[in-house]
């Protein structure tokens, strides 16, 4: 069971990592990174490092995007 | 950015997340977190509330130069405790060899300096996010000049 859902989280892992790279729209970009942040703290949970799930929750998920977000409304949003 | 949606939802889910933020603070020597991982959360409140209305009303909670004064304050509290740990007879940041009162293990009283220096890094950290922020969003990041930090 548990081994299952972590199957399927580091494949949705892989799909946001190769999508982030890949898309043309840097809002776009950031959302995925925002949702591949979050799958990174439910894994870093199921690895039973439950400060680096938390930190990384805060800090990947939280503040990342947000300096990202309001570094694009700074610049252009196309690459 | 004039979202009701946004609003609403960032002025009920602020409170819990400074409770929740203080909470792994003040817990950092008994359970997983600490001061990092607190302060992190803290300070994602504070630019939380920053972003959902603007930048006036996050200011009215806590200013570019207070933040940037607590900022220092962390550092030098961190610094204070291991130069009291040396003052009372132990080496720099010692905790049970400069008899800092212990308390029985498991108890939130407890730890010696332990949760004092977590307390400071969580002050650090949180206000460390909050000036990266405003830095980025006021867009006059000043390099070469370290005497003014938040004029």
């Amino acid at each position: 069971m548990t081994e299952a859902l972590n199957v399927m989280l580091l494949l949705f892992l892989i799909v946001c990592a190769v999508c982030v790279a890949r898309i043309r729209d840097m809002l776009s970009a950031v959302i995925l990174f925002a949702s591949f942040g979050l799958i990174m703290a439910i894994i870093w949970q199921q690895l039973s490092a439950p400060d680096v799930a938390m930190v990384e929750a805060a800090i990947g998920t939280g503040v990342t995007t947000l300096l990202l977000v309001a570094a694009i409304s700074k610049t252009r949003r196309t690459e | 950015m004039e979202d009701q949606i946004t609003r609403l939802t960032s002025r009920l889910v602020v409170p819990f997340i400074q409770v929740y933020g203080i909470y792994i603070i003040l817990h950092g020597h008994l359970s997983p977190g600490g001061g990092f991982s607190g302060g992190a959360i803290f300070g994602a409140s504070l630019v939380l509330m920053a972003l959902a209305f603007n930048l006036s009303a996050g200011v009215k909670q806590i200013s570019h130069q207070s933040a940037s004064l607590m900022e220092s304050g962390g550092a030098l509290g961190y610094a204070l405790v291991g130069l009291i740990a040396l003052l009372w007879g132990g080496n720099y940041l010692a905790n049970r060899a400069a008899s800092f009162p212990l308390g029985r293990a498991g108890e939130l009283f407890s730890g010696g300096a332990i949760p004092v220096i977590t307390v400071f890094v969580g002050m650090k950290v949180a206000s460390t996010m909050v000036t990266l922020f405003y830095n980025l969003i006021e867009g006059e990041a000043k390099v070469g000049d370290p005497e003014k930090p938040g004029a």
